[in-house]
This record gives C-alpha cells, structure tokens and sequence, in this order.
C-alpha cells in the first residue's frame, strides 16, 4: 500500500503540488501524464531519491517520508533498464540479497521462481551488454522483485521496447504482478499500457493529479481539458445543458440521462463516433446527417471528419466496419452517436 | 580516385606541421647522446636518486590526489548546488597560476610567520627544502588533473545505478564501493596517470620551494646551468624513459582489464 499525504516537492525548476494518493495493496496503479509533468518526480520521491519539501509519505503502515531510499522496502524498475554493466545475469538478480536477510531455502525458491516466470535461465551467465532490450528489461524486473518488496515502482518500463519486446515484458509484469503481493505504481505516457496492466489510473499535469479513477473511466470520462486532450478524447465540445438534452452550436443531442447545467463540455472518442453510408438506428444512437470533410487512410482503419450542424466530428473507423467501401468518395454520410457513449464534463 | 579539396590538404598540412612540432625536439633529444653516455649517467647516483625522487614524489601526490580527490569529484559530479561552479574554478586554479607562484604561495603559508606554518613546525614538519614540501608542490598541481578526469569518470556512470542500487538495499558507502568504484576505477588511473604526468614535469613551483633534494627536473636545469646541454641531455633522456615505460606498463594493463571486464 501506498499513501501520499499532501506531498510538496519542489526541484530546481520543477514543483510537485499537494499530492494525495492513496494505491492499495497488490493494486497495479498507472501515474499517466505528458513528458515532464512530474510523473517521475512523484516515483523518485516515493524512492526517498529527491527530497520531499512537505507532506508524508507511507508505505504499507510505515511512515517512509524520512527515510533513506535502502530502508523503504521499494523497488525500482527504469526505462533504460540500470542493469549493473560489470555483473552477471545471476550476480544482477542476487544483488539485493546482500543487504536483505532472507532464509536461504526462501531465497532460492524466490530466484528459482523468477528465473522460471521471466524465462531467464539461459541468460544467467551472460553480461547485460549481451541481451536485448526485452530480456534486459526481464532481468531488471527479476532483481527488484529479488527482494520481495512491498513496492514496485516502475518508470516507463515498456516505452524503450521494439513493439514485440514490448508485448512480452508487458506480459510478464501482468503475471508478475499476479503472483505476488508486491504493490506496483507505473509511471507511463501509453494509455494502452496503462488500460492493459494497470485497475486504476492518475493523471498528471504541471505537477498536480489532474484526475483519479479506473483507468477506463479515465479515457473515457474525463474531468478536464487537458485530460480530455491527453487521452485523446478529439470530439470535446463546449455545450449547453438542459435534462438530457446537450446544444452544440445549434446541434442538439440526445444524452443517456439529465445532466447538471454546471456541465461546460461535451465529448466523446473518436473510436465511438460511428460514421455509416446509410441511416441506421441501433442501440438507440441518432443518426446525424453530416458532410465528410476529410477522409485519411491509416491502412487498418480510416480517420474521418464529417460536418453536421455547425459541429465536426473527428471518427475513427476500422476498415473491416466499412465493409472495404471507401469513405473517401462520399460526399454525405451519417455520424451515430450513441447517448451512453457522451461525456458532460 | 576522388579528388580532395584544398581544406583536405590544409588539415593534413597542420597536422603534419603540430606532430613534427613535438616529434622532432623530443627526438632529437632522444638520440643525441650517445649510448655510452647514458650508460654513464645511468652509473651517476646523484642522477639515479634525482629521477627516484621525482617519481617517488610524483606517485605519492598522486595518492594524496586518489584519497581527497576522489571524494570531492563523487560531490561534484553527483551534486548541484549554488557555488558549484565555482568550487570547480578553484579546482582549475593551479592550471592557470604561473608554476614559480604556486611555490611562492605554497611558502607564505609554510613559512614561520603563518599558523599552518607555525602548527608545522611544531609537529616537525619542514615544507621548505624537504621531500614533503616537493610532495605538498606537486599535489598541489596535479590535483586538478587528477579530479577533472575522475569526476568526468563519476559523470559518465548513469545516477540510476545507484538508485537501483540503494533501492535494493545498499547504502550509500556500499553503492560507492560496490557499483561507483568498479565502474570508474579506469578513469582513476587515468586521472592517477594525468597526475603524475603533471607532477613529474613540474619544475618552476618545486625549485622554490626545494632547489635540494633534487628532483630529476632540477637536476637537469642544474646541469645545463654548470656544464651545458650536453650534460643535461642524458638525464633528460633517462627521465623521459622511465615515465614512458611507466605510463605505458599502466595503460597495457588498465585496457586489459578493461577488456576483460
């Protein structure tokens, strides 16, 4: 278990501001956010590895906020791997193991276990400069989980990955984390890696969590500009409410139930604006007629936009959902919008 | 064949021009005397005991450079605090200073009329014409050389290693000598080569603090003073031999090591 309490850290030219976050035990939790928003900040000062201005930070029961980074019971997993270069697979692994009284017998089912789970026995000899990315990666997984910490903390572990070093690490941390107790915190900028491993997420801006949820609520229902923008969300609109009936310049639409008039914005991803030849009413979507304005062939799916009233849609389209017609020689097309798929924020 | 253009020819001409610039004295240097010559400078004990003294001092001060110099280059490629830039000045201080300075400056706080130089004398220490104040000269200019190499070493060596280290449970002392060290060692000894390199060459600062016991550089300005350049040659060879095999024996064995790890 993780617990920040109002955690103030403040760099050179860098402020992490009023920070409160609780992750539970064995819970996987992302920290998302753009490149310097602070999502690294915040893992270095869990490590006790930058110094905390205010507030507290607790690991599991234990207040850790002043402790070194040796005696905070975490792991840490980077980017670029930080394999030791002068040590061996095996002498990588077993490092943590001088510093950790641990029952021999215990300690040799844990290696044994790791070894077997990230498929590293025919590495163990080798140096770090004589492994891929992806074994790399593996190695470094196996030596901050040598030492059966309550946290691990991992800084963007898939982002240096080839795509299919990637899909295996990510596998890896997936079983990892699902045979252990350890408590994982992710930092990452891949929203598809955070949906995949992590039950909840945090978004990170200018130092500040922008929003907490489970990771899918945030792609899908965010609470703020930036947070729409950041997960992509492209159809965010300013709208007027009034029940569950949304106006967007002069275009009304339909919402699965009454909303606050407090709302500011209406959105909904490109992924559920559904853009068809034909009118059709499935699902209680209403179907807009529209003007296709741009039509740019991805190769697997198309990105569309299409004009209706005074508003734009941006849609994503697969290929296969269009039945291999080609949007590109449409001049008129329908946009379906279904109502549970739109967002008042 | 492709043809080059004049810039080419312009960077092979200088460069020619540089190498025969330091080839050709160190050279002509080398083969002037005759082998019977230097066999009998090599039989001149004064000559032996000036260049084991100049190496002697030399490796000493490079030591004194290993045991102060390392931590303080640890601090300042691990640190950023204001004033960093210029502790790293000071450090570059005796680089700059003309050689006789240093001596003089070395002197006005060894001499009686300073407390160090006070607190010196009582403890029994003599800076002025002694092994310690040629020792105390030469760290004083190889220091820097010594600490720039290391700290570029220490820089070059990603911090994250040794958070991964302490993240596992080591403390700092322990990361130190368990990660830092053994990644860094070769940029020690190069910086212990640097140092040497530079202390065995200084001549300017040590003839004021010491003119006696000669060091080799001293004793080959002596003898060209009193006899000319035909006497100075010899022992300038021998000194140059000697610091060229040591540096090459360290350099042979820091690549293999380094190839090996």
């Amino acid at each position: 278990m993780i617990r920040l309490e109002d955690l103030n850290v403040s760099l050179l030219n860098f402020n992490l501001r009023d920070i409160h976050l609780t992750v539970a035990e064995n819970e996987f939790f992302a920290l998302i956010g753009p490149t310097g928003a602070g999502k690294t900040v915040m893992l270095e000062a869990i490590a006790g590895l930058v110094p905390v201005k205010s507030g507290r930070i607790f690991i599991g029961e234990r207040e850790v906020t002043g402790l070194p980074p040796e005696r905070r019971g975490i792991g840490i997993v980077y980017q670029d791997h930080a394999l030791f270069p002068h040590q061996t697979v095996l002498q990588n692994i077993t490092y943590g193991l001088h510093f950790h009284k641990a029952q021999k017998t215990e300690a040799q089912d844990r290696r044994k276990h790791l070894i077997d789970l990230l498929q590293l026995s025919h590495l163990l000899d080798r140096l770090p400069t004589h492994l891929s990315g992806g074994e790399k990666q593996r190695v470094a997984l196996a030596r901050a989980m040598m030492v059966g910490p309550e946290v691990l903390l991992l800084d963007e572990p898939l982002s240096a990955l080839d795509p299919n070093f990637r899909e295996e690490v990510r596998d890896a941390l997936k079983e990892l984390h699902k045979t252990s107790h350890t408590t994982f915190l992710m930092v990452t900028h891949d929203f598809s890696d955070a949906l995949y491993l992590a039950g909840r997420a945090a978004v990170i801006y200018q130092g500040r969590i922008e929003q907490i949820g489970e990771t899918m609520e945030v792609l899908r229902h965010p609470n703020s500009l930036f947070t729409a923008d950041f997960v992509g969300m492209k159809n965010v609109f300013p709208a007027t409410f009034e029940g569950d009936r949304a106006t967007v310049d002069g275009l009304t639409i339909t919402l699965a139930a009454p909303v606050g008039s407090s709302k500011k914005y209406i959105s909904v991803r490109p992924e559920e604006v559904v853009i068809s030849r034909e009118s059709v009413s499935t699902n209680g979507s209403i179907p807009l007629k529209g003007e296709i304005r741009r039509v740019v062939d991805h190769g697997f799916y198309f990105s569309i936009a299409i004009k209706t009233g005074g508003v734009t849609f941006q849609s994503v389209m697969p290929k296969s959902m269009l039945l291999d017609r080609d949007p590109k020689d449409w001049k008129e097309a329908y946009v379906h919008l279904r109502p549970s798929n739109l967002h008042a924020f | 064949m492709e043809k080059r253009e004049p810039f080419f020819w312009l960077t092979v001409s200088s460069s020619v021009i540089i190498l025969a610039f330091i080839v050709l004295p160190l050279f002509d240097m080398v083969t002037d005397p005759s082998l019977s010559m230097l066999m009998e400078t090599l039989k001149d004990r004064d000559v032996l005991h000036s260049i084991w003294l100049s190496m002697y001092a030399s490796g000493t001060a490079a030591l004194i450079a290993f045991v102060f110099g390392t931590p303080l280059a640890y601090l300042l490629a691990r640190t950023h605090f204001r004033g960093k830039r210029l502790i790293e000045s000071i450090i570059d201080l005796p680089i700059v200073i003309p050689h006789p300075v240093v001596g003089i400056a070395i002197l006005s706080v060894a001499g009686r009329n300073h407390w160090i130089g006070e607190a010196l004398s009582a403890l029994g220490i003599r800076i002025m014409g002694s092994v310690t104040g040629i020792i105390t000269v030469l760290t004083f200019v190889g220091l820097p050389f010594y600490i720039n190499t290391v700290k570029d070493g220490f820089e070059a060596i990603s911090p994250r290693l040794e958070n991964v280290s302490r993240s596992l449970g080591a403390s700092m002392a322990g990361t130190f000598f368990r990660i830092t060290f053994p990644l860094a060692w070769q940029s020690m000894i190069i910086g212990l080569i640097m140092c040497t390199a530079r202390a065995v060459s200084e001549f300017g600062a040590v003839v004021i603090v010491a003119y006696h016991p000669m060091i080799a550089p001293v004793m080959i300005y002596e003898r060209f003073e009193a006899y000319g350049l035909k006497y100075s040659q010899p022992v300038a060879v021998w000194l140059v031999l000697v610091c060229l095999l040591l540096f090459l024996v360290l350099r042979v064995l820091t690549l293999r090591k380094a190839k090996e790890s």
